[in-house]
């Protein structure tokens, strides 16, 4: 069995994220890149299930469109543990593009498993996992929370308001996950590291694909008044302005 | 032409986040000078569906199959797809939800309608065609062109409120074909806690972080939850050390927010905590410590133990009511 993981590129996330060229572009000066949280986990998760010997997952390649900036979130992919991963070298114009490319190289190369993030911390598009699953007519399920095989038998769990449910599905799917698909990301080894640079990192070139929208530019939220004190044996007060004055209850 | 609202049910009734999904198409229905159409799909009784009348919804489509009664995205994605199709529809508009999350970009491919998921507000210009949207984890806000003739938004939980806007209505049943072929994945198992308030739903959230010190100090967040009928919440270490369930965990990594009151109580305000509550109309910080940049996001602030605090609050909420 194989899987796939869609690796988004993103800014750290203690990032003071700041603009240029008359707030129209993101400025990456000074930027630190992570593999995005989600992403992260959905590796780490996907490498247990490779290290479980009762099961049959054999390969986990992860992969990524953009541009040569990323081989760097990628090599640290390998080293956390991946087989071999792919970069698709196109610029990721939006999520109907980058899920179109991911889609093409997947109807050469078939997997089992894909594994999204429910969202990448930058443009926050929530959108690539499904469209992939629409691009492919492949089932998927999102809110993700645990991804078991027991004899390629698959069971996930899925996140609803209050509560949970328990599903079964065939392969090939996709499967869209967040918090409690793994419990900490994986951080690579020394030996990782060694390792990685020898694996393979491919670069596939662009598919010919639309663009339906287009980032025109930023704008960053507006600065919150000063926070109001209020002594900590006066919590009538605050019951007060809260009632009459932030009229929120 | 029109515009086209899918309106999502749990268990047979909607929620306010379906009412003001009613609300904001309606305005944008204006703004385009065009009129809306309310898509709901599953069973449902005919005094739920005429609730969307009260929004400025005067017809209804529905797809009352039993076998849609609950969230399966390929096939809502097929239905919302058809429907759009059938009615002309230049804009699709879902909630910003996990089932917004799974329908929409389905929706997207089928139709090569471009989508822009948590806009913020009604569109900034029409032509061309611009919307806000939360980026960065909520640290900014794009604006966004959609180029497609077709466009799809889901918008963000409280981002325009009710409007009421009483119509009469007309509840029409949409037929079409269901593809058996799009219900791959089964259920086996469904968990409900009925009786609590769910977080990502509420109105009201009290979050504890580690200045709570130990799980076993939780009673007085649980105490002013339930004075106030609110949800509970919790910073990412709190709920990494199994002291609380994922399903609390707010900010950058754990759930997106925005009630109207957020009570912040022993968490410091990092700024991926800070991502995933900056939204909220109202924010009270509780810490020790006067210097915590949890107090620079607050609209008010006790420096205070949690301990103290905490019980007070409550008392002093519950004496208000009565
Ligand atoms: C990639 C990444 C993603 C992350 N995502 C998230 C996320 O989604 N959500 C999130 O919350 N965090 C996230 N974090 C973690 C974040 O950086 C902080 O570590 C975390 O939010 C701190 O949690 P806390 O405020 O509960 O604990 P602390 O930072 O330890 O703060 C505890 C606070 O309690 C106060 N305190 C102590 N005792 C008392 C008392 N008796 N009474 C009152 N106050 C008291 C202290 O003054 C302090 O301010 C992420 C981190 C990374 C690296």
């Amino acid at each position: 069995m194989k899987i796939l993981v869609c690796i988004s590129n993103v800014p750290d996330t203690t990032t003071k994220v700041k603009f240029k060229e008359g707030d129209s572009l993101f400025d990456d000066s000074g930027v630190q890149w992570i593999i995005n949280p989600w992403d992260e986990l959905a590796l780490t998760r996907a490498m247990e299930l490779k290290e479980d010997a009762g099961n049959s997952v054999n390969e986990i390649c992860v992969i990524h469109v953009g541009g040569a900036s990323a081989d760097a979130t990628l090599r640290k992919a390998l080293a956390i543990g991946a087989d071999k991963a792919v970069r698709i070298d196109a610029c990721p114009a939006d999520a109907y593009h980058v899920a179109g490319q991911i889609a093409e190289y997947l109807k050469e190369n078939p997997f089992d498993i894909i594994f999204s993030g429910i969202e990448s911390s930058d443009y926050n598009g929530s959108s690539v996992g499904a469209m992939i699953a629409e691009f492919m007519d492949y089932p998927g399920i999102s809110s993700v929370t645990s991804v078991n095989l027991d004899d390629d038998d698959i069971q996930v769990n899925r996140a609803i308001p209050g509560g949970k449910q328990v599903l079964k599905t065939e392969t090939p799917f996709v499967a869209v996950v967040q918090k409690g698909i793994a419990m900490e990301p994986r951080i690579p080894s020394m030996r990782g590291i060694m390792m990685a640079r020898k694996k393979p990192l491919e670069v596939k070139p662009a598919a010919e694909l639309e663009v339906l929208t287009e980032s025109i530019k930023f704008e960053l939220p507006q600065e919150k008044g000063a926070c109001k004190m209020i002594d900590s044996e006066s919590a009538e007060q605050l019951v007060d302005l809260l009632k009459n004055e932030a009229k929120v209850l | 032409m029109s515009v086209i609202a899918f309106a999502k049910n749990w268990n047979g009734k909607f929620k306010n986040s379906s009412f003001e999904l009613v609300s904001y198409t309606k305005a944008l229905a204006n703004q385009l000078n065009t009129n809306m159409v309310v898509l709901s799909i599953g069973e449902l009784a005919e005094e739920e569906l005429k609730l969307l009348g009260n929004y400025g919804a005067d017809k209804v489509l529905t797809v009352s199959d039993p076998k849609l009664n609950t969230l399966t995205s390929r096939a809502y994605a097929d239905i919302v797809a058809k429907a759009a199709e059938s009615v002309g529809a230049e804009a699709i508009v879902l909630s910003d939800n996990n089932s917004g999350k799974a329908i929409a970009p389905r929706v997207s491919v089928k139709l090569k309608a471009g989508l822009v998921a948590a806009v913020q507000e009604l569109p900034v210009s029409l032509d061309p065609f611009v919307v806000k949207k939360r980026v960065f984890s909520g640290k900014a806000f794009g604006h966004v062109q959609i180029k497609s003739d077709k466009k799809i938004l889901t918008i963000a939980k409280n981002c325009f409120g009710l409007v009421e806007n009483p119509c009469d209505i007309t509840i029409e049943e949409f037929a079409v074909d269901i593809d058996t072929n799009l219900f791959k994945v089964k259920i086996v198992e469904e968990e409900e806690q009925k009786d609590k308030v769910i977080l990502s739903d509420a109105d009201v959230v009290v979050s504890a972080g580690r200045g709570m010190r130990s799980p076993e100090n939780w009673a007085p967040v649980e105490e002013l939850a339930e004075v106030l009928g609110a949800a509970t919440a919790c910073s990412r270490p709190v709920s990494d050390e199994g002291w609380r369930g994922h399903e609390e965990h707010v900010g950058q990594t754990g759930k997106v927010i925005a009630p109207n009151l957020y009570i912040a109580a022993g968490i410091s305000g990092a700024i991926q905590h800070v991502a995933g509550i900056s939204r909220s109309k109202c924010i009270v910080a509780i810490n020790t410590d006067p210097e915590a940049p949890i107090f620079s996001v607050a609209d008010y602030g006790i420096v205070g133990d949690v301990m103290d605090v905490l019980p007070r609050l409550t008392e002093a909420f519950r004496n208000s009511k009565s």
